[in-house]
């Protein structure tokens, strides 16, 4: 204690001196774009790699063949996966059943997370909200894998919903495409809930309040003043319900039965079948899809709230 | 300035991207396939500390899935090579397996084995330096799926037949024809399931051989247009009622387990697991005949641990070994004496060392446009029209 303040007493703060970090850091201070350039290179040149140069290499790979034989990619260009991706009956029949599947699990993903959203934002009391909050993303620990396997005894012909069901003269759907849009729409949920409860949480009370006031009825407000405000808030929680079941494949897989969808395809392509070139292609389907799901949705907004 | 970044932004990413284009162009796949003809080697060294084997399931096992079932440890105990092991579900998934060059031994089936060799991924092997290559039936030595040109690629190991499995609650009588999963599928619409793999085409062949016989199918692997469309349109119709395909037995045996499938074909192992676990399954092998394996043991060409490599073929071929993962598996062995070493029966039940049942089982082979079966005045269908088929089929 007392060597310290005898320390600080004889030797005041250093002058900082002219050493090479001090020379760097003013040369950084004075040159802006240097600095920007050292900060980014190294997660640009991750995001170069990972991103544009895999986008660029699916896109190129589409353009080349494999010898069914052999299994060798052979790097003549052709247009032939295009072409066979395009015209051929069984990518337009699976392509429609996968947007099917997306667009319903984002409707009952919608449909579902509107009024817990809702709840949770405005009606809840604080200590409620963060329990609900907890409760929404607890599922987001336990891993995807578990969830569908749950969900693979859940639908089962001896499994718990046949259980509940029997007695009301129903019976589970069983493995297929409906146990694919109910597991899929439980796994990505707290996606959209998340998304619409931060938009609902931005809408004032007081507008709420205003709106009652001048006379509107819960249906009214909720149509008037709350949809239109967290309209973007809906669509950025569409955007992942929407896209990540597009290209889900081990759910389909688990619980999905008989039935495939373009990530099944994809997947059977590079693995089972060791056509590269094909899978490359029928995975441009999706990224198409979305791209122009993404350039509908700029319009409205929604990307700001993402 | 908005408008310079977004123009200075632009021009690199073209840059980028035709930057990777031209560089993936030039070196993208110079990678795998080599010379399908490399030689034998001549002498063995020491072993390497391990080698790693991919293989099906119930092939390699060292006791993690059942205590007692293990004849991986008593190999790694006399030669110090550490085994690592990973099994696949289909011979097309081996076969991009082992395009990744992590595997120093494969036990392929008829249906890869051409493939591996063609693309050489798989090198010659000496067999003088397997003394128990000795043992091995001669029926199964120098054939068209372990050979090529009078030089051996492997050791035989074992051979089956795919069984069909049916639920006893479900048939109260043993089913004895196929007919249960094609035209008589419908019956249990919904929970009937199939192998989910492009050489399951064949099963509906050899159905057809005996159903339909002037489609004139005399291998179920060599189909010309006609045949195949037939056999495709069975399979089409059978796809109506299959509840789903399989393709890993793990699956299967859940499925089977819980009744979601009463009926479709299988493998001899799942069916004891389920035995095991008192589930009401049983097998039989229907009177039309059925699809089957011969599997050989090979060595990779890049293998990383050749010497490993050579000891596990020779101690897999061994009585005691042979004898120990065929039993398991539910085949016949591979190698003569093997049956003493088997339970009582067991090689019976298999028709072991019976050349002429051996010769009953259509192997699985690779289709390809020279039609194996003889015939010069047709080209038959080849392996990525069964694999385009496939996916249609399954829709």
């Amino acid at each position: 204690m007392t060597t310290t303040q005898v320390a600080a007493e004889h030797h005041p703060v250093p002058r900082p001196r002219d050493g090479a970090p001090r020379r760097l850091s003013s040369f950084l201070t004075s040159h802006p774009r240097t600095r920007l350039a050292l900060l980014l290179t190294a997660p640009l040149f991750w995001l170069v790699i990972v991103y544009i140069v895999a986008l660029a290499l699916l896109l190129v790979t589409a353009f080349w063949t494999v010898d069914s034989f052999t299994g060798e990619i052979s790097t003549e260009w052709t247009l032939d996966n295009i072409i066979t991706v395009l015209t051929g009956s069984l990518y337009q029949t699976v392509t429609l059943r996968t947007l099917g599947v997306a667009l319903m699990v984002t409707l009952i993903d919608v449909a579902l997370a509107l009024p817990i959203a809702f709840y949770m934002a405005k009606v809840a009391s604080p200590r409620a909200q963060r329990i609900l909050l907890i409760a929404v993303l607890m599922p987001l620990w336990a891993s995807y894998l578990v969830k569908a396997y749950a969900w693979r005894s859940v639908l089962s012909q001896d499994g718990i919903l046949e259980w509940l069901l029997a007695p009301l003269g129903l019976s589970t759907p069983g493995y297929g495409l409906t146990a694919t849009i109910i597991t899929l729409s439980y796994l990505w949920l707290p996606y959209v809930i998340l998304p619409i409860y931060a938009g609902l949480e931005r809408v004032p009370d007081s507008l709420l309040e205003a709106s009652a006031d001048l006379g509107g009825r819960t249906w009214r407000t909720l149509g008037s003043v709350v949809l239109p405000l967290i309209y973007p808030a809906v669509i950025a929680g569409t955007i992942f319900s929407f896209s990540l079941s597009l290209g889900d494949y081990i759910t389909v897989n688990i619980v999905g039965g008989a039935s495939q969808m373009l990530g099944n395809l994809v997947y059977t392509n590079v693995g089972a079948a060791n056509n590269l070139p094909l899978a490359a292609a029928i995975a441009l389907i999706p990224i198409v899809i979305i791209f122009g799901y993404l350039a509908i949705v700029r319009r409205t907004g929604a990307l700001n709230n993402l | 300035m908005m408008h310079r970044t977004r123009g200075i932004r632009a021009t690199a990413f073209t840059a980028l991207a035709i930057g990777s284009i031209v560089a993936l162009t030039a070196c993208g796949t110079s990678s795998g396939g080599g010379d399908p003809s490399g030689d034998a080697v001549e002498e063995l060294g020491e072993g390497e500390g391990q080698v790693s084997i991919l293989a099906w399931p119930a092939y390699v096992e060292d006791g993690s899935n059942d205590p007692d079932v293990d004849w991986v440890t008593p190999f790694e105990e006399d030669t110090g090579c550490e085994v690592t092991s990973k099994v696949y579900g289909t011979s097309d998934e081996a076969f991009n397996l082992m395009k990744t060059g992590e595997y120093d031994v494969i036990a392929a089936s008829g249906d890869a084995t051409n493939r591996l060799i063609a693309a050489g991924e798989v090198v010659p092997v000496n067999t003088d330096l397997i003394p128990n290559y000795e043992g091995i039936y001669d029926f199964l030595k120098m054939q068209p799926w372990n050979s090529v040109d009078g030089e051996a690629y492997g050791v035989p190991h074992g051979y089956g037949a795919n069984l069909l499995m049916y639920n006893t609650e479900v048939f109260a009588q043993a089913p004895t024809s196929w007919d249960v999963v094609f035209d008589r599928a419908s019956e249990n619409a919904g929970k009937v399931t199939a192998y989910d793999a492009p050489i399951y085409i064949a099963d509906a062949a050899v159905y057809l051989m005996t159903h339909n016989p002037e489609l004139g199918i005399e291998n179920p692997y060599a189909l010309d247009e006609t045949q195949f469309q037939a056999a495709v349109d069975l399979l089409k119709v059978q796809r109506q009622s299959i509840g789903e395909y399989w393709s890993d037995f793990l699956k299967q045996i859940q499925a089977f387990e819980t009744g979601d499938s009463v009926v479709g074909t299988t493998w001899q192992v799942t069916q004891n697991v389920l035995a095991d676990s008192g589930a009401p399954t049983a097998v039989v092998l229907p009177e039309e005949g059925a699809t089957g394996w011969s599997d050989t043991w090979m060595i990779a060409s890049d293998a990383k641990n050749p010497n490993c490599a050579y000891m596990w073929l020779d101690y897999i071929a061994s009585p005691e070994a042979n004898a120990a993962a065929t039993e398991y598996f539910g085949e016949a062995p591979s190698n003569e004496a093997a049956c003493e070493f088997r339970s009582e029966g067991s090689c019976e039940a298999f028709n072991a060392g019976d050349e002429e049942f051996a010769s009953q089982i259509w192997y699985w082979t690779t289709p390809i446009a020279e039609c194996i079966d003889g015939r010069t005045d047709v080209e038959c269908v080849d392996f990525a029209q069964w694999t385009e088929a496939w996916a249609e089929i399954k829709g």
